[in-house]
């Protein structure tokens, strides 16, 4: 369902089906002859955290006191098998987004306000940076079907692994980062020619399957000796069996990224078109972890449009472990800013609609190798924005667990929330506020 | 000369033992059974013998050490190797070398589908033929095949060469018979006299990308 | 070698229970039933089912019980037999109608199903077994491999297909019925349909190749022996151990590594899209008869 906009004067009547967007987009395809790539996630108006509402305490329910009365945030990520899980000091982390879709300073930025904080940050489909291994505090490398600069001595140095099957914006999609943000580094970094565009594979290139990736996963550890929890991380698409199957292969933690979920370069129809919503993607995870007892066992972290503390409150209520940002942390840093709002014009958008990652024209210097422009991001300045900001995600979480008599954020449960729509409450498994009511059978997926 | 014997001790715990040595040494690791992540993660300059078939992933991630299977391999034999040498005196299955950045890997006689997948730099010498899909997506290094080649070879390569000496069952998306030159030549016979293979480099034929595919363009959507 | 079909396939199978630890089976071909009768093996959950009164109407001949699996052998032709049976409810699941297929499966780890089943003790010519790890459908007695295709033949699976629901629609127009949402229950029951509608299995398999969409390593049961298929892109192993005494398949070669004179046997893996078959040999002296053994697939 798009947002209709206004009507510029009366007697012009837009479609619905042809709307400007629509019209303006087989324009551009009978132009170019090529397909839209763009960043961001999903643009269009999805069920999602904003349709559920908290049950806060009243007369059955006695509210914590702020300050004195402990809300507590920390989390354990990793302690299945691997011998040294992840302490997280808030359940929020920074989600993979690569060195090449991002620029040098924007990583850094990113583990500095990470850190800050004490949370994770996560490499890319590009490989790992120096300046981001010794910018954050702990660093969960990915591993994914490109395997660009995939090497031993990184994987020994992080603190997790990764292994990426997808993600939320474009599942059974490979990598993708068009030649104007090769630079002479990402290109080495990846051993590919400056300038060209990356195409990547979307299959593991050493395993297909579940049975086979627990053989990969024994070989991770092995080479790691066991130390390192794997994290899996999927895109939302058939949640049920990819977390069970998750699980059955020896995953410590899974990662799983709903449609909103952004990226930095994807065919836009890959991006609206293919994977489900993060709302009911995360009551499949939990439902699945559930089934296999494996609930807070093997950790849940979840991500797809996580934008304020109510989307994290509500995200632990639904089940998971910790959440995930990646769009909201760009933005944080200062992407999209207003303050280049005539630069965002002159590229054809406009200060909180630019979505143009793959170009690598982005005056906030975040989702560019261009120098110049890099170098507008102030690493020190941009990490502490970013710090502020998971502390202000922190603290609403808090306020609202201690709202429904919670000592710790983890102790949120689904009975807490109630749905506003019809939707939402089939999706999140909620009833629909004021009654006991959730649509749909109970008993499929 | 240390002795291991996987009848007896566990791959985790011979991998731990392996893990912990730094200098050079000789080591011969008895009944792999075909077993899997076999000497992975190898950091220092060892000389390993494995006297038997290993499974999946056998010297994953190789660095500095040489890796001899006496017999065959499974999957991802060499994956990611970044230096060193791993030797397989029988066949090789499936995405051997995958991804490999550095080092040499030799298959003394058959590779199966996928050999050299994503290839990043590393070499690889195949005694035998190769399956399909071989040096799929290969990026940088060599792959050498005294043998013949399956379906979609080099299929979407980017700058890996090719050296071929049999058949080619079938070209791949942007992959392209070249000229060979004097420092090919040279090239492929340093790699054939270092793996030990006696084959005259003049019997080969070179193939490497077309480079058509570098830039997204309408006009080869028929290669998607 | 029959001898020792049991003993040898429990360690193939045990070895392949991590990336298969949800249930197992195994189809083992041994003891055909006479000219004339019919071998059923049928499945109840309840522990002391009144097999005896079940196939009464069906005038058994003999009935051997083995945990939850009761294989019978009653007088008349396959398909009058199977037919009959499709009209009978009782909660019973009919694992096989054939001569000497024999099809035990169960939920578990696979060498509890082994054990409960009494394979280690198995005579017969070969057999097909398999171990689960479940990809969309639910870990169940019945979404357990191998499934039957027919008489004395079976399938087992290793991968997931992209097209089974629409196959399962067309094949449920043409009468074949299915008790799972299972993809690989669809890849037997097209089996089926093409060997009922006159296909030899080659051409059946050929077929399927065109037909089925997705990532497959099938491993087939016939009466005489077994076939195997990878799908073109070939991404799920498979790897083939032959002797002068056996035939060996499986999933990995570690399966295969405990098998008398496997460092002198040739070990090779089957080409993309391309059906091989082996056949007992018949009318082999006994002291060097050709046993077809074992094969395996999870």
């Amino acid at each position: 369902m798009e947002n209709k906009p206004q009507p510029l004067s009366p007697g012009l009547r837009e479609s619905a089906t042809f709307n400007r967007h629509v019209i303006h987009e087989i324009q551009r395809a009978a132009q170019t002859g090529i397909y839209d790539i763009r960043g961001w996630g999903a643009k269009r108006s999805l069920p999602h955290f904003d349709d559920l509402v908290f049950l806060g305490a009243s007369m059955s329910r006695y509210p914590l006191e702020g300050y004195r009365e402990k809300c507590e945030t920390g989390v354990i990520l990793g302690n299945r098998f691997a011998s040294k899980p992840l302490h997280l000091d808030i359940p929020v982390t920074i989600a993979g987004m690569s060195f090449g879709s991002l620029s040098g300073s924007a990583k850094e930025a990113l583990g500095r306000g990470a850190s800050e904080v004490g949370t994770s940050t996560t490499t890319g489909d590009g490989g790992m940076t120096d300046e981001e291994r010794k910018h954050s505090k702990m660093l969960v490398y990915q591993y994914l079907p490109s395997r660009y600069g995939m090497n031993p001595h990184d994987l020994r140095r992080a603190d997790a692994i990764e292994i990426v099957l997808g993600q939320g914006a474009k599942p059974g999609g490979g990598g993708m980062l068009l030649g104007q943000k090769i630079s002479d580094r990402v290109a080495g970094m990846r051993t590919l020619p400056a300038g060209i565009d990356q195409r990547s594979a979307c299959r593991h290139p050493d395993w297909t399957g579940p049975d086979d990736l627990e053989i990969k996963i024994q070989e991770l550890r092995e080479i790691t000796d066991w130390e390192k929890p794997i994290y899996i991380k999927v895109g939302a698409s058939r949640t049920f069996y990819d977390v069970t199957l998750a699980v059955k292969s020896g995953a410590d933690v899974v990662v799983l990224d709903g449609m909103q979920g952004g990226t930095g370069a994807t065919q836009d129809v890959f991006i609206e078109h293919v994977g489900i919503p993060t709302l009911p993607a995360l009551r499949q995870a939990v439902e699945a972890l559930s089934e296999l007892g494996m609930h807070r066992k093997v950790q849940l972290i979840v991500s797809g449009g996580i934008r304020n503390g109510a989307d994290v409150a509500k995200a632990l209520a639904m089940g998971a472990d910790a959440v995930s940002i990646g769009t909201a942390a760009l933005i944080a840093l200062g992407c999209n800013s207003p303050q280049y709002d005539a630069e965002y014009q002159k590229l054809g958008s406009a200060a909180g609609f630019y979505d143009d990652y793959q170009d690598g024209k982005d005056p906030a210097g975040i989702t560019t190798q261009n120098p110049e422009l890099a170098a507008r991001l102030d690493p020190i300045e941009g990490g502490h924005r970013l710090a502020n900001y998971l502390r202000v995600l922190t603290m609403e979480a808090q306020t609202i667990a201690r709202a429904c008599g919670k000592s710790h954020v983890h102790n949120l449960e689904p009975e807490d929330l109630a749905a506003l729509t019809i939707e939402s409450a089939a999706m999140a498994g909620v009833p629909i506020a004021g009654t006991d009511w959730i649509p749909g059978k109970r008993g499929g997926f | 000369m240390s002795t291991f014997d996987l009848s007896k001790i566990s791959v985790r715990e011979l991998n731990h033992h392996l893990h912990q040595l730094a200098e050079a040494g000789d080591i011969d690791l008895l009944e792999p059974r075909g077993a899997h992540a076999v000497a992975c993660g190898l950091t220092a300059p060892l000389n390993v013998s494995i006297r038997g078939p290993v499974g999946y992933y056998c010297a994953g991630m190789n660095e500095r050490a040489t890796v001899t299977v006496h017999g065959n391999a499974g999957t991802g034999v060499a994956e990611n190797m970044m230096s060193g040498e791993v030797r397989v005196l029988g066949n090789a299955s499936q995405s051997a070398g995958a991804t490999a950045h550095g080092g040499l890997l030799v298959i003394q006689g058959d590779a199966s589908a996928r050999c050299g997948i994503s290839l990043k730099g590393a070499s690889i010498v195949v005694g035998g033929s190769v399956g399909h899909m071989s040096a799929f997506m290969a990026q940088a290094g060599t792959l050498v095949i005294c043998g013949d080649a399956g379906d979609a070879l080099g299929d979407s390569i980017y700058e890996a060469r090719i050296y071929l000496r049999g058949k080619i069952a079938s070209l791949g998306a942007d992959c392209i018979e070249k000229k060979m030159r004097p420092e090919h030549l040279a090239e492929l016979t340093q790699l054939l006299t270092t793996a030990g293979i006696n084959a005259d480099p003049a019997t080969f034929r070179r193939y490497g990308s077309g480079r058509s595919l570098y830039h997204f363009h309408s006009d080869h959507a028929s290669a998607y | 070698m029959e001898n020792q079909l049991g003993s040898l396939f429990v360690p193939m199978l045990n070895c392949l229970s991590g990336r298969g630890p949800d249930s197992a089976g195994f189809a083992v071909y041994r003891d055909p039933a006479l000219e004339g009768t019919v071998k059923i093996v049928a499945q109840h959950p309840e522990v002391g089912f009144e097999w005896e009164g079940f196939f009464k109407p069906f005038g058994a001949v003999s009935l051997t019980v083995i945990a939850s699996h009761c294989v019978a052998i009653v007088p008349g032709q396959p398909e009058i037999v199977r037919a009959k049976l499709e009209l009978e409810n009782a909660g019973v699941t009919v694992m096989c109608v054939g001569s000497s297929m024999e099809i035990f499966k169960e939920k578990g780890f696979p060498c509890d199903v082994m054990k409960v089943f009494q394979l280690e003790q198995a005579v017969g010519s070969h057999v097909i077994g398999h171990t689960r790890m479940a990809t969309e459908s639910a870990v169940s007695t019945a979404g357990s491999h191998p499934f039957s295709t027919g008489s004395d033949l079976c399938l087992a699976h290793n991968g997931s297909l992209s097209n089974h629901n629409s196959l399962r629609r067309n094949l449920r127009r043409e009468g074949i019925t299915f008790r799972t949402d299972n993809d690989s229950e669809v890849a037997a029951g097209y089996l089926s349909w093409r060997l009922q509608s006159g296909d030899s299995l080659e051409t059946a398999l050929e077929a399927a190749l065109r037909d089925l969409d997705g990532f497959f390593t099938f491993a087939i049961g016939t009466r005489d022996g077994f076939a195997v298929l990878r799908d073109p892109i070939a991404c799920k192993p498979a790897v083939l151990a032959e002797t002068d005494e056996y035939v060996a398949m499986a999933s990995e070669y570690r399966s295969l590594a405990h098998l008398p004179g496997i460092e002198e046997a040739r070990i090779w893996e089957p080409e993309p899209a391309r059906i091989y078959t082996w056949e007992k040999l018949k009318d082999t002296p006994s002291a060097s008869s050709t046993a077809i053994s074992i094969s395996l697939a999870a």
